[in-house]
């Protein structure tokens, strides 16, 4: 069963590999522009020997951590406030609604002059992707709890505070884990479009510079290893999600 | 102690769904719908009594603000001659499904009352007392829905039970459990009923639940709902309706009370 499971992506991956290369020995295209897997993996063992592959691929999960901490540390909050509080709601829910559609890559110019060059634009723009679809999500939760487990709260008199520790975090979390493994995937995709700008280090930044030295080989890498790294993103959200088992299989 | 007295208590509300058609009004806000009036009934300390009616009759509303969940629009409760409003661990609700917190075990959903007791000791021996009781020793640290539906009805009861309040009120606690677990769950209710005397209120449309448990029926119509009739049973117990003539002819009485006329 665990061969089968891994046979599969195996063969697909090998499968992708041949028809790269058929595609560049017999497209339009010169290997300059269009590299084949060989050349990719040669340019791999380069910038992992001369470590500029790990220490851009650590710029750019520094950034995405920072950002999508202070998103999630802000954002889980403030949607458990929207979620509880009438008056909240009213107040700050169209703010949010507004904001949210615009993308985060239309803050480039004013982050850049807000905060200068180097790792806060960058971090910003992450916080702001991350920030609205994690308060959103949280709201969403809260409002669907059943009513129920409040009326048991208040039949125990449980004070605010508790019903938030005892009843709202508990109830939201398996919802919660979701968006926030939804949520890191998008500061994945924008942290790569943020360090195309206003920073010297990062996968995107990478990306920029090799385009600009036309090392179609090193773009290719770069690429590449943003794949790996969002695939391992996802698989570690995962298994943080399913730490809390009990309380998914009780909804 | 558990004297329940409802004086005059009446239930409505404002329907605000405005009905597309109605143009003549543009003001009209929709009709005061009226879910009971005048409501007056008196429960002695230690009763056990069914409410009983037909679905949308009001019997949860009614019970609903007994417990504190709702309000009234007019009248009053009076327990033990205090009038209530608010929920309170004295008056405790068992819900007709998914009471329990699906987040915490047995043990942590029983304890869930019994925050106040400062000693440690001593909570955890309240808590194994009454999670004891109602026999689920050795499920402590399962989550409810590791629990068949009997089980986590027994853990819902043990943890209202726990705070030991003057009063137990049961929303169609026998709804969604299998048949012969539903006599099992009904059975082991009346145990502890007759072990701990609490006044226990329960809203049921099962008859038979009422014939068999109850001290007291109280059954109501449909919409705006009244009490039809009243009655105090003083049949020993158990109970076997088939066995006992005056169960039956009760039966009878109120099966065409609520218009079901085929035992006329």
């Amino acid at each position: 069963m665990f061969k089968k499971k891994l046979i599969y992506p195996i063969m697909s991956f090998a499968m992708i590999v041949v028809i790269w290369e058929l595609v560049v020995l017999f497209g339009p295209w010169s290997r300059q522009v269009f590299p084949g897997p060989t050349e990719v993996l040669k340019s791999f063992y380069e910038l992992a020997l001369s470590g500029a592959l790990l220490s851009h691929s650590v710029a750019s999960l520094y950034r995405v951590t920072i950002g999508f901490y202070l998103g999630a540390l802000l954002g889980i909050p403030l949607g458990i406030l929207l979620g509880r509080i009438q008056a909240i709601k009213f107040l700050v829910n169209p703010l949010i609604q507004f904001l949210r559609p615009i993308s985060p890559l239309a803050w480039i110019p004013l982050s850049m002059l807000w905060f200068g060059i180097g790792d806060q634009p960058a971090i910003f723009l992450i916080f702001l992707s991350s920030f609205f679809p994690i308060v959103v999500a949280t709201a969403i939760a809260v409002e669907s709890i059943n009513p129920i487990y409040f009326q048991v709260a208040l039949n125990f008199n449980l004070s605010r505070f508790e019903m938030i520790t005892k009843v709202v975090v508990p109830a939201i979390v398996p919802e919660v884990v979701t968006a926030l493994r939804l949520t890191i995937a998008i500061a994945w995709l924008v942290v790569v479009a943020a360090e195309m700008i206003a920073v010297q280090s990062g996968l995107g930044y990478l990306i920029l510079d090799s385009r600009n030295a036309l090392r179609m080989d090193y773009v290719m890498v770069a690429m590449i290893i943003i794949g790996v790294i969002g695939l391992l993103l996802d698989v570690i959200m995962y298994k943080l999600g399913r730490l809390e088992p009990i309380a998914s299989a009780a909804r | 102690m558990g004297h329940i007295r409802i004086e005059k208590l009446s239930k409505s509300y404002v329907n605000k769904r405005r009905l597309r058609r109605d143009t003549s009004d543009p003001d009209k806000q929709g009709a005061i719908v009226s879910v009971f009036d005048d409501i007056n009934l008196e429960f002695e300390d230690g009763e056990m009594v069914c409410i009983l009616g037909p679905s949308g009759c009001g019997k949860s509303t009614l019970l609903r603000i007994m417990a504190g969940f709702d309000h009234a629009t007019s009248g009053r409760i009076l327990i033990d001659g205090e009038e209530t409003f608010k929920t309170s661990p004295d008056h405790v609700f068992v819900f007709q499904q998914n009471g329990l917190l699906p987040w915490m075990t047995v043990w942590q959903n029983v304890e869930l009352g019994l925050r106040h007791i400062v000693d440690e000791v001593e909570k955890a021996d309240t808590i194994q007392e009454y999670i004891d009781m109602v026999e689920l020793t050795g499920f402590e640290h399962y989550y409810p829905s590791q629990l068949s539906g009997g089980m986590q009805r027994r853990a819902e009861l043990g943890r209202a039970l726990a705070v030991n309040p003057d009063v137990l009120y049961m929303d169609e606690p026998f709804t969604g459990l299998d048949y012969l677990t539903h006599l099992k769950i009904r059975e082991e209710v009346i145990n502890m009923h007759s072990f701990i005397g609490k006044t226990m209120v329960m809203v049921t449309h099962f008859i038979d639940d009422a014939l068999i448990m109850a001290d007291r029926i109280i059954v109501m119509n449909d919409r705006p709902a009244k009490v039809i009739m009243e009655r105090k049973l003083d049949f020993s117990r158990p109970r076997n309706i088939e066995k006992e003539p005056g169960l039956r002819d009760l039966r009878d009485e109120v099966f065409m009370r609520l218009g079901v006329s085929y035992v006329a």
